[in-house]
């Protein structure tokens, strides 16, 4: 359809393309806001933070992404000492690789044949965001919190994911004070992918266990 | 050696890390994890006193009964030392 026609469709309140328009943020502040905001100008005021650094926290949070752990995970499927020290202690395997994960505990939980591992954080949205960035907002949904542990294999099928009987499922709830990532099972036909190949065919979910890798 | 241990039916006021959905369930220390600060006063921003913290885990049968989707499908969680109490197998 020639795109002229626009007006034709254009709802109250939907921009040209169709979507809703955003509020603008006229609301007071909330209780935390206001507590972010004066703790934040406090610290600046005493002279232990300046806003350049707060800013620069910011971008590097920011800059984390699941291109971290698929790199882990990459080198997990190629070096196998790599993969014995990831299982032993993932923390100190994802420092090696000179990840900044900060003090984050890392625990790697392996897939293989029988074996398929979904992370879930019942209590609220713990997630190895030092590792991976920040969680889906699927992930922090009352629906998957509870559901995950509840009917895995439900929430599986809706990803995608049918997992027959003889696969035990092992759900992880970050209750505490780990943090879990996935060494999802490497994809068949990759023998002679180097690590910057494999490390293309892990997915964020695949790290989650909502998901598999990509195959090549 | 495994060690059978039960997540404690307390259900005190505050701010608490056991799942509700886990109280009472029996399961193994899957690993020990060490020492980490009690939530339970770190939430309230007192000084915490640290607390061994365990994996356990637990079969799904022990947690949802008969609802459960495989009973051998497994479930773990990070529960603190104060939270669990030993199961005797041994008791008749």
């Amino acid at each position: 359809m020639p795109h002229d026609h626009h007006d034709h469709f254009h709802h109250a309140g939907m921009s040209p393309s169709g979507h809703p328009y955003r509020a603008d943020n006229d609301t007071p502040l909330s209780y935390w806001q206001r507590m972010e905001i004066a703790v934040r100008e406090l610290m600046v005021e005493k002279g232990h933070l300046t806003p350049a650094e707060i800013a620069a926290q910011i971008e590097a949070m920011d800059a984390r992404s699941p291109a971290n752990g698929a790199a882990v995970v990459a080198r997990a499927w190629t070096d196998p000492a790599f993969r014995a020290r990831l299982l032993k202690n993932a923390s100190e395997a994802s420092r090696e690789m000179g990840f900044d994960i900060g003090p984050l505990n890392l625990i790697a939980v392996e897939n293989t044949a029988d074996t398929h591992n979904l992370i879930v954080c019942t209590l609220c949205s713990c997630y190895p965001r030092n590792l991976l960035g920040l969680p889906p907002d699927w992930y922090k949904t009352r629906a998957y919190r509870s559901r995950a542990v509840r009917e895995p294999r439900a929430v599986l099928r809706e990803f995608g994911l049918d997992l027959p009987d003889h696969v035990t499922v092992r759900v992880h709830d970050s209750t505490a004070d780990m943090r879990y990532i996935v060494l999802p099972a490497r994809p068949d036909g990759t023998d002679g992918m180097d690590e910057a190949q494999l490390a293309a065919l892990v997915t964020r979910d695949s790290m989650i266990g909502t998901g598999l890798p990509h195959r090549p | 050696m495994v060690e059978r241990v039960r997540v404690k039916a307390l259900a005190p006021p505050g701010h608490v890390r056991a799942p509700w959905y886990l109280r009472g369930k029996a399961g193994v220390i899957e690993r020990p994890l060490g020492h980490f600060a009690n939530p339970e006063q770190l939430a309230y921003g007192l000084r915490a006193d640290t607390k061994p913290l365990y994996r356990v885990r637990f079969r799904m049968a022990e947690i949802w009964g008969e609802a459960a989707e495989n009973p051998d499908d497994t479930l773990d969680a990070e529960i603190y030392g104060h939270w669990l109490e030993k199961v005797d197998t041994h008791a008749p």
